[in-house]
């Protein structure tokens, strides 16, 4: 599912490196924890996977693909097949609910039917059946974060990623998050997900993958967030 | 790729920058209004062209009483002269043997005075002149129009010949202030599509910045770039064309109340570009509104938008 080979991604300007020679292996399936301090790269491993960067050195691959060969106008269709979820929401504001997560259908073409019989199924999944007509200034920060998650998943991607989802929430809201995303890791999509939140990671005791100054120190199956030394 | 959903979005980002874009549409009306003027005009001054030159002679004015060419002042008498009978037979009978010449026709008095009041009937000139006051002329085709000199010189000078006229050196001048008129119509029209050019500039700019949320979650969500450039092209597209179909409007407007209405009734010894000319016209700016806008928009976005 996701490859990465000595990968290496140095910005333009900078000395440090912002991930320096990072190998793992992310199996389908799988839901994995991504932590470490701010500047670690967890973003720019993210970003990475996403092809918003091209890695400096070393290679990518993600479902299959190598994002260094992959042609530019191949880029949206891998991003079809991955699911992204952002602390901030990124929510249209002038748009309803339904609307939100219709948006992400209507963008690649799918026709009004389907998005028709789609849309209330994946938002009953995240718990919002009865929310379509809100505006998301009308909804808590739970509640838009649910939205999120009903867009990215509207698709049924492969991957799902999730770059400090419960980053804006309160500890119970972020459970109920979680929870959330595990049902979602259950049908089969793989997650990948950045976090501080070192409750959550010690509480579902998921893989772990530590980042520390672009190096990966830690790659620990049913892991903690703390590294116990 | 669903037509409803980029129509639907183009209509909104025409309506969120409304002020922009009749800017937009504005400045694009003039400048192609002022290109057209310019093509027409061109089209215009070619038809007249063909129209005088096919006409256009040399004229040899003969000698009259009235005249005040020192070439009649018969020296013994300090007064000018008729052209005498024999001296006009001789003077057609050599023309007509001239190699460059084609043909001659000889116009008496009363035929110019005929002339003369049937071209500016509506003016009051007509009623000031009698047919003494215009003088008799042969009026001289040319196989060349170019070899005007030749002829000139061999008749200038001549008894009874008042004045040798060239009347395409006449028409010259007035064609090279059509000409005139016509640059300075495309030079202005020039200015107007870059000013244009930069208004389209800056209205997608500030397009793609106000609606960079949504093409950020477009991005991300895997909307092609395509998909997502095509409501901006299409809103400078339109804003282009709607410019354009004013323009067009504004050169069938003169057309048909400036010079179907006003010009052709006053001035009937020329002709005057006819519908086809600006039907042809149209389409030119049509294409150049809408074609140029879609350029510039484009540009603008691979600049603007991060794809």
């Amino acid at each position: 599912m996701i490859r990465f080979d000595d990968v290496t991604k140095l910005y333009p300007g900078q000395t440090k490196p912002a991930l320096d020679d990072v190998s793992l292996e992310i199996e389908k399936g799988e839901f994995v924890f991504l932590v470490g301090t701010s500047g670690s790269g967890k973003s720019t491993f993210l970003r990475l996977i996403l092809r918003e960067e091209k890695s400096t050195d070393g290679r990518i691959h993600v479902l299959g693909k190598d994002l260094a060969r992959l042609s530019q106008w191949k880029i949206p269709t891998l991003r079809r097949q991955i699911g992204t979820v952002f602390q901030d929401f990124r929510l249209l504001p002038s748009k309803t609910v339904a609307e939100n997560v219709a948006f992400a259908l209507e963008v690649i073409g799918r026709p009004q039917h389907q998005i028709a019989k789609v849309v209330p199924e994946v938002l009953e999944l995240v718990g919002l059946a009865g929310k379509e007509h809100r505006k998301p200034d009308e909804l808590s920060g739970g509640e838009q974060q649910r939205v999120a998650i009903a867009r990215a998943f509207v698709n049924k991607p492969l991957l799902l990623i999730a770059d400090e989802p419960t980053g804006n929430l309160d500890p119970n809201t972020s459970v109920g998050i979680m929870k959330l995303l595990d049902r979602i890791n259950r049908t089969g999509t793989t997650v990948i997900m950045a976090t501080h939140d070192a409750a959550i990671v010690d509480q579902m005791r998921k893989r772990v993958i530590e980042l520390e100054g672009g190096h990966l120190v830690r790659d620990q199956s049913r892991g903690v967030y703390g590294y116990a030394r | 790729m669903r037509a409803q959903f980029v129509l639907s979005e183009v209509a909104i980002g025409l309506r969120r920058n409304l002020t922009m874009t009749i800017a937009v549409v504005v400045t694009v009306a003039i400048s192609l209004a002022l290109f057209g003027a310019g093509l027409l005009m061109r089209s215009q001054v070619s038809t007249m062209k063909d129209f005088w030159y096919d006409k256009v002679e040399v004229s040899v004015f003969l000698c009259s009483a009235q005249s005040d060419a020192p070439a009649c002042i018969d020296p013994s008498t300090g007064r000018a002269q008729n052209i005498t009978a024999a001296q006009r037979d001789q003077l057609g009978k050599d023309l007509r043997s001239l190699p460059q010449v084609d043909e001659v026709f000889y116009e008496s008095k009363q035929e110019a005075y005929q002339r003369f009041k049937e071209q500016f009937k509506d003016s009051a000139i007509a009623d000031n002149v009698t047919p003494d006051a215009l003088p008799e002329s042969f009026r001289v085709k040319l196989k060349d129009p170019t070899q005007y000199a030749v002829v000139a010189s061999a008749i200038e000078g001549r008894p009874g010949v008042e004045q040798v006229q060239d009347q395409r050196a006449l028409l010259d001048r007035f064609f090279k202030l059509l000409n005139g008129l016509q640059l300075f119509a495309l030079v202005i029209a020039g200015f107007q599509l870059v000013a244009a050019a930069l208004l389209i500039w800056n209205t997608i700019r500030v397009a793609a910045f106000s609606r960079r949320r949504e093409t950020g979650i477009m991005r991300l969500v895997g909307a092609s770039n395509f998909y997502i450039q095509l409501p901006f092209l299409l809103e400078g597209a339109i804003a282009g064309l709607v410019g354009a179909l004013i323009a067009s409007l504004g050169l069938v407007g003169v057309k048909h109340f400036f010079i179907d209405q006003r010009l052709a009734p006053s001035f009937k010894f020329t002709t005057f570009i006819g519908w086809d000319s600006v039907f042809t016209v149209i389409p030119v700016l049509i294409l150049v509104g809408a074609g140029l806008s879609a350029l510039v928009s484009f540009l603008t976005l691979r600049k603007y938008l991060r794809v």
